[in-house]
């Protein structure tokens, strides 16, 4: 466990703090709303501190347009996780610069741990504002329909009323697959250049 | 006795139905006017529903005042841009915003006679910024962004009447032309018309010009001109840059019954104008002040309109005073058009009273003007030259009434011919005609892409006529103009597309959908609204009061307005300020109010408009979105409450 990396791996780990690094300027998933009403789409891009419409307006068109069937609007500041988000991201770099320096293999395994831990908590997380958001209706809103509920898929299209929504990881969203690739690849050749020197 | 009469009666029968046969078949020859099958033009019209279309094509909208823009080559109707006239539809010219775009020296004018779209340019191609039309009856010329499609600037010409000759623009929109269609004494005073002496009533030329980066308007310099009717211009290009050139008519200088006492010279002239020797005359100081009292309306987007009244002019009252400035080239008979060649080179004057098409020479102007053998006279200082010396030649019989030409840049010239109503297309420096197309009816002018600038798009034509009749299902004594889309691409016209327009359109101006599509804009952005009137957030719409006077900063969105219920008293004057909060492209908000002796007011999503309404009576007068602006829009609903 206590091995030593070697010294590609070392810098696979570093490249993993890199990738990281570009979780704050791109997009971890996305939204995509099309109607008849807009053939050129409506769309939100949900980033790991805040949340921006595709299009300049969109996050208030939007929001316009949820009023209608009684969602909340979609606020930044009603998301707190926007605010610890960035530090938990950071957190993992740092993990990534420590084991760069101090490449212990157990310290690859807490890695890859700690990334599905905050990757599984996190789409959790999304969801759980899904449900609420397609849930929680203002009962006076003026479009009302028993049994309808507006929650959004997680990652797929799903048709609400005039709606068609879709949901995709964005480069962020990929760069989190390929950091896990990453680790496993780690992992694994660690793991069989040990069996091989045994 | 009998037998014979039987017999006459059996030949004329006979002969009666030869004729009506002949007739027929001629008829049914013109009518459908087959020299194309009706199902290959309607592939080239086709635009499937989705689609859209190659070119804008903005008309004039003549005595609507308006300019009306039509996507060719489906010939659909996709914009009336209100220009000199109100316009209910969305308030223009009525609303406090804009109600001062129709102020002139004359008062407020609620209506005006819009004739020639003339395209901004850049070396001698349409740039797509602006256009601009003029107004003939009370002489205005307009600038209409073409980013919003709406009108943001008229200025008045003083010292002008029957503004026609307007608004010909030079190769970079330096300036635009404008001259008298109507002589008429300058400075304005009362003289007696029919007795008097030839000189009292006079004509002008005025140079308007363009700020290259603003396009805002001003009038640079006057030249008082002898009293012909100036009728149509054009500017040179390349070689020809520095000139203008300008059709005349009524060169006998009648003041009565002018079909036939101004039909009898048979030359009348075009004038060619050295515009850089004016500019050079005004800055040597050769231009006295003159008096002129004239507007200008600018429309700041999303702002209130600055209308400004200026007075006096600098005007050259001698062309003599200018020497080299101006010269009058003889052209036969009451010459309407004056339209210069995609080269420059060829000045074309359509001899509207002529049967030749008369055209003349750039290079040979240069020479006869050099060489004083060629003066036949001269006329208030503008020297008269032979015909021969700028004549290039002369298109031999092309058919009658020849009116307008425009250019293909392929080499071939299109010439509209009012009498004859057909198209006549013949090639440059030949002077043979090509080829020839009937149209329905009596045309006037004709309009390729850019025919009248340095780079022409030989692809479609229109003709603009000024007779309809049967051509459409018939709906009473007036019916609407007609255009006709053809073919210009290959060697034959071919007829494709007949569609109705607003008005008159006299001129237009097609320009490709590349060079505005993109630039179109969608909204205004509400952060950047300036408007002292403008809510931004819906928690800042109030009502304030100021004596007699209420402000309702009012604000819309989907689907309500705020303040919920407006509260007056009986003799106040309410200005509703009401803003569109959306953000969204196609979400306008209207707003009208029971009873108010105006129009509704259309709000563009982050636009800010103002309607003003005297509360008179005590009552309960509701108000309502007039847009249909989404699902809530019946609810868009609300009241204004008058007390005593």
């Amino acid at each position: 466990m206590l091995r030593q990396l070697s010294r590609r791996n070392r810098y696979l780990i570093l490249l993993v703090g890199l990738l990281l690094l570009g979780l704050y300027f791109a997009p971890l998933w996305f939204v995509q709303l099309t109607a008849p009403q807009y053939p050129e789409g409506l769309g939100m891009n949900l980033w790991i501190h805040k949340i921006t419409g595709l299009g300049q307006f969109d996050l208030q068109n939007i929001n316009l347009l949820n009023h209608y069937v009684g969602m909340d609007p979609i606020i930044e500041q009603a998301i707190p996780e926007f605010g610890y988000m960035p530090y938990v991201v950071a957190f993992m770099i740092l993990g990534a610069v420590v084991t760069f320096l101090y490449p212990r293999r157990f310290m690859v395994y807490l890695g890859l741990a700690n990334l599905l831990l905050v990757g599984t908590a996190g789409m959790w997380d999304f969801w759980r504002w899904e449900y609420n958001y397609g849930h929680h209706l203002n009962p006076g809103a003026p479009i009302s329909i028993p049994g309808m509920v507006y929650q959004p898929p997680l990652l797929g299209c799903k048709q609400l009323l005039n709606i068609e929504s879709c949901s995709w990881p964005h480069l962020g969203g990929y760069l989190l697959f390929l950091v896990t690739a990453v680790l496993l690849f780690v992992i694994v050749s660690e793991h069989s250049k040990g069996t091989a020197s045994k | 006795m009998r037998h014979t009469l039987f017999r006459w009666s059996l030949v004329l029968c006979i002969a009666s139905a030869v004729v009506a046969s002949v007739a027929l078949t001629h008829c049914s020859k013109g009518g459908s006017n087959s020299n194309i099958l009706a199902s290959d033009a309607a592939k080239r019209v086709y635009v499937a529903p989705g689609q859209k279309d190659e070119f804008y094509w903005f008309m004039s909208g003549g005595y609507s005042g308006q300019v009306a823009v039509y996507a060719i080559p489906s010939g659909r109707l996709i914009k009336q841009i209100p220009v000199f006239s109100l316009f209910p539809e969305d308030g223009y010219g009525i609303e406090e915003e804009t109600k001062d775009m129709l102020l002139t020296s004359h008062g407020y004018i609620p209506w005006g006679d819009a004739h020639h779209p003339e395209a901004s340019m850049t070396k001698g191609v349409q740039d797509g910024r602006w256009l601009f039309i003029n107004e003939n009856n009370t002489p205005r010329i307009a600038r209409i962004d073409l980013k919003s499609f709406s009108t943001a600037e008229i200025i008045e010409i003083p010292n002008t009447s029957g503004n026609h000759a307007s608004p010909f623009s030079t190769e970079n929109s330096e300036y635009l032309m404008s001259a008298t269609r109507f002589s008429y004494p300058i400075p304005q005073k009362d003289v007696s018309v029919q007795d008097s002496e030839k000189g009292v009533l006079n004509g002008s030329i005025s140079m308007i010009k363009v700020d290259p980066t603003s396009g805002r308007m001003s009038i640079a310099l006057q030249i008082l001109v002898p009293g012909y009717d100036y009728d149509i211009s054009h500017c040179g290009k390349g070689p020809s840059h520095d000139w203008c050139f300008f059709s005349t008519y009524n060169t006998e200088q009648a003041h009565k019954m002018l079909e036939i006492e101004a039909s009898k010279n048979d030359k009348d002239y075009i004038l060619a104008f050295n515009w850089k020797k004016a500019e050079q005359c005004l800055a040597d100081g050769k231009a006295k002040d003159f008096s002129g009292v004239y507007y200008t309306n600018f429309h700041p987007e999303n702002k209130a309109t600055i209308a400004e009244k200026h007075s006096g002019v600098k005007m050259i009252t001698n062309p003599a005073d200018c020497s080299g400035m101006m010269y009058y080239l003889p052209t036969p008979k009451s010459p309407h058009g004056a339209d210069v060649d995609p080269s420059g080179e060829y000045i074309v004057g359509g001899g509207k009273l002529a049967s030749l098409i008369p055209v003349h020479s750039f290079e040979k102007l240069q020479k006869a003007i050099n060489d004083k053998s060629n003066y036949i006279k001269v006329v208030d200082g503008i020297p008269v030259l032979k015909y021969e010396s700028t004549l290039a030649g002369e298109v031999q019989k092309p058919c009658l009434g020849p009116l307008h030409t425009e250019f293909d840049g392929l080499g071939y010239a299109y010439t509209s011919c009012f009498i004859t109503s057909e198209v006549v297309k013949w090639k440059l420096g030949t002077w043979e005609v090509v080829d020839r197309i009937p149209v329905y009816y009596s045309i006037g002018h004709l309009s390729i892409a850019g025919g009248d600038s340095a780079k022409p798009i030989a692809k479609y034509l229109i003709a603009l006529n000024k007779i309809t009749k049967d051509r459409y299902l018939p709906v009473g004594p007036e019916v609407t103009q007609s255009a006709q889309l053809i073919d210009i691409s290959g060697s034959k016209m071919k007829m494709l597309l007949d569609f109705p327009t607003i008005g008159e359109p006299h001129y237009a101006q097609g320009i490709p959908a590349s060079l505005l599509a993109e630039n179109s804009q969608k909204i205004f952005i509400l952060a950047e609204n300036e408007n002292p009137y403008a809510v931004k957030n819906e928690k800042d719409a109030r009502v304030e009061r100021d004596g007699k006077t209420v402000h309702v900063y009012m604000t819309s969105i989907r689907s309500h307005f705020k303040p919920d219920v407006v509260e007056v008293k009986v003799g106040d004057t309410v200005y509703f300020h009401v803003t569109n909060l959306e953000q969204d492209y196609d979400i306008d908000h209207g707003f009208a109010v029971y009873g108010a002796p105006t129009s509704n007011i259309l709000i563009m999503p982050g636009e800010t408009k103002t309607m003003r309404y005297e509360a008179t009576k005590e009552g309960i007068y509701p108000f309502y979105c007039t847009d249909f602006c989404s699902a809530l829009h019946q609810e868009m609903q609300q009241y204004l409450r008058v007390t005593k």
